[in-house]
């Protein structure tokens, strides 16, 4: 084991991956010399050369779509868009084109790129920076997508993706890219897809989050319990594929339900995991289920965003509302 | 070669390259191509043109879904294929492309199905070097620029061919690929079919530029314009751009300007927009026109030849419509199939329930 931040534990895993598999190569815009915005690909074009570590033209739908080509000539690329709210330039490139190429051509070109991209708000970044919109994404059958919310999981979680013959779309979460650091196992980690994660055990009420979202429900589960209420926290890790099944058995266990999600409301993921437990898990609910989330409005500037991205306290409201209904 | 033709496309005047006039007569060097061959290119040419008719006559009936015409871009098409090594090259079409897609091997018949909307139509040769046809405009234009790239990086052989119209060109797509593969000087081939038309638009209110071909510039790699309507011609520009792909300095953009004889699909009225003087300047330049004049003209082409091409077309059409009426509907539970490798247990359970609906039908 070994105590790492977000970052620290992707860069590790892409070094790791690069040298296990000599067809993985990093592609993305300033992720050469300068090894990424955030540094997450530091390093690597020193260590890997200037044939696997491509620095791109400002290109979206260029490089997504390259990437394609570049699968099917035998290749694994690993992508990073440098901020989510820019891969809206490229989105055709990932729904129409990359997640569908398999059912396209019956299974001959298949398509082993991963995706990876800082994901939220939280750290005062310009306009269109911070912007979640992972529903797109989840809307895109084909697709792999998944969130999670700790160093450990981003390393298994990233290994997992680029093993998988399959395109892979990974949020990361961009402010606990530094924030967050937890003990990350050593050895091969894979985190298979589709699995929730228990954060915290609790009896009385169940959060579910993924990403970012998953350190504030902590914190409100906390805070509930200085009110003696126990708090059960799901971090998702996984939006596609859904891990239903862990959501049905929290939901069957405590019938109350608080969804938390950084982005807009409306049509947000929070709905597909509201309708999930309204299928599966109806007749035990005690109480609505509850979303505490970002508004149906543009992703408000710096000084304002405080306001917009969930708190524990906002998710402590929820909490309440579902007990008192 | 020399340049001579005028083209009848958009408000500038163009000089474009040609090698045979629209009289057949040789107005520039013959690449070279072996008799043999040139007879393959023609009949191939010969096969789109009552292909057209077939399809369309088969979308009347209800048997086929929309079906793209390509009759006056036969020269476009074949001509470029046909410069290219189908040993080691790939090919990455936009949909008007059947002509070419079949010289990758495409078997007539899977293109019906696909027309016809059979999962089947999916299939590709198993030579792995041919793309599907693509639907969005110029999506595909990066793809060919990666396929070429990975190429390159692996040390593999093999040129990347890809097709697309002029509407095309004012995609994102299309610059951002250009601009990629000058960047990383791949081998690509860009070969833009510059019909006039994209559906009712011309040119002239697509873009402000007098050519497709000149846009290259802007990308660090060399842009030609050639008469799409003479095969010679779109053979030996694409042939020199394949020879300086493989030389390692990478890719060239062509734009074939070409002629459509008919509408854009079988959906589509040209009536509502095309002149009658495009009309009749398309008849003028018909591509397979002056190649015959000019096969016949080398002692390669006559009566009974002519009899023996149409006779061979019609059965490859025949056969085709054949295998295609025998093949059986599609498992309606396909449409689960090849969405993932690994389905995951949601996909699995709506698999389930669907099977059980059926069954219950
Ligand atoms: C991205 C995208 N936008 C719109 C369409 C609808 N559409 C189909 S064909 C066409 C015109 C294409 O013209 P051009 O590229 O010149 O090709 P041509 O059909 O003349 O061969 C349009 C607008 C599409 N297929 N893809």
């Amino acid at each position: 084991m070994s105590t790492m931040t977000v970052v620290e534990s992707i860069r590790r895993t892409l070094d790791e991956e690069m040298a296990r598999d000599e067809r993985v190569i990093v592609l993305g815009e300033d992720v050469g010399q300068s090894g990424g915005v955030f540094r997450a690909t530091d390093g690597l074009q020193a260590k890997y050369g200037k044939s696997r570590v491509f620095d791109m033209p400002v290109s979206e739908a260029g490089i997504i779509g390259t990437s394609i080509g570049l699968a099917a000539s035998g290749l694994i690329p690993v992508v990073e868009m440098q901020f989510l709210g820019f891969t809206q330039q490229a989105f055709h490139q990932v729904g129409n084109q990359l997640a569908r190429m398999r059912y396209r051509t019956r299974g001959s070109l298949t398509m082993p790129v991963t995706i990876r991209a800082p994901y939220g708000g939280g750290v005062r970044t310009p306009e269109l920076h911070s912007d979640a919109f992972e529903a797109l994404f989840a809307h895109s059958p084909g697709l792999r997508l998944i969130a999670p919310a700790t160093a450990a999981d981003a390393r298994g979680m990233l290994a997992a993706a680029i093993r998988d013959p399959d395109p892979v779309f990974m949020l990361e979460p961009l402010r606990g890219y530094r924030l967050v650091r937890d003990e990350v196992p050593d050895g091969d980690h894979v985190v298979p897809f589709g699995k929730a994660r228990i954060a915290r055990a609790g009896r009385d009420v169940t959060l579910i989050a993924w990403s970012a979202m998953v350190q504030v429900a902590l914190e409100a589960a906390k805070l509930a319990a200085e009110e003696g209420t126990d708090v059960e926290v799901i971090d998702l890790r996984s939006l596609v594929p859904l891990d239903t099944d862990t959501i049905r058995d929290a939901v069957k266990q405590t019938g109350r339900v608080v969804i938390v999600q950084e982005s807009p409301l409306s049509g947000g993921f929070a709905s597909e995991v509201a309708a999930s437990v309204a299928n599966d898990a109806f007749l035990y609910l005690k109480a609505p289920v509850c979303r505490v989330s970002g508004y149906d409005t543009p992703y408000p500037v710096p000084h304002l965003e405080d306001h917009y991205i969930p708190d524990a306290q906002r998710v402590l409201r929820g909490i309440r509302s579902t007990l008192n209904f | 070669m020399k340049t001579g033709t005028v083209s009848p496309i958009g408000r500038h005047e163009l000089k474009v390259s040609q090698v045979l006039n629209e009289s057949g007569e040789l107005v520039g060097e013959l690449p070279g191509i072996a008799d043999d061959r040139l007879a393959d290119m023609f009949r191939l040419m010969c096969l789109g043109r009552r292909l057209d008719q077939k399809a369309i006559a088969l979308q009347r009936r209800g048997k086929l879904g929309t079906y793209p015409p390509l009759s006056g871009q036969e020269a476009a098409s074949v001509g470029s294929a046909f410069a290219m090594n189908l040993d080691i090259d790939y090919f990455v079409p936009q949909y008007r492309e059947q002509l070419a897609m079949f010289h990758w091997g495409l078997p007539l018949s899977t293109y019906l199905l696909n027309r016809m909307g059979h999962p089947a139509g999916a299939d590709l040769p198993a030579n792995g070097r041919l793309w599907p046809q693509q639907v969005a405009l110029a999506a595909h234009l990066p793809h060919a620029v990666g396929q070429a790239w990975g190429l390159q990086l692996q040390g593999k052989p093999g040129v990347v061919l890809t097709q697309f119209g002029d509407g095309a060109s004012n995609e994102g797509d299309f610059h951002e690929a250009l601009n990629i593969a000058g960047v990383h000087n791949v081998p690509v081939v860009f070969v833009c079919q510059n019909n006039g038309w994209a559906i009712s638009i011309p040119w002239e209110k697509q873009s402000a530029a007098t050519s497709v071909a000149q846009r290259a510039a802007g990308y660090g790699f060399p842009g030609v314009t050639v008469d799409g309507n003479d095969v010679f011609a779109v053979y030996a520009a694409v042939a020199q751009a394949r020879a300086r792909a493989e030389r390692g300095e990478g890719p060239t953009l062509i734009e074939a300007r070409c002629t459509r004889m008919g509408a854009h699909s079988t959906a589509d009225d040209p009536t509502r927009y095309v002149p009658a003087d495009y009309v009749a300047e398309a008849e003028r330049r018909d591509p397979i026109k002056r190649f015959r004049i000019w096969l016949a003209s080398r002692g390669l082409w006559d009566d009974d030849r002519e009899q023996l091409c149409i006779q061979w077309c019609d059965e490859q059409i025949e056969e085709a419509v054949r295998a295609f009426d025998a093949t059986p509907r599609p498992d309606p539970e396909t449409i689960f199939d090849h969405v993932v490798a690994h389905p995951d247990l949601r996909l699995r359970r709506q698999r389930d329930e669907f099977r059980k609906m059926q069954e219950k039908l």
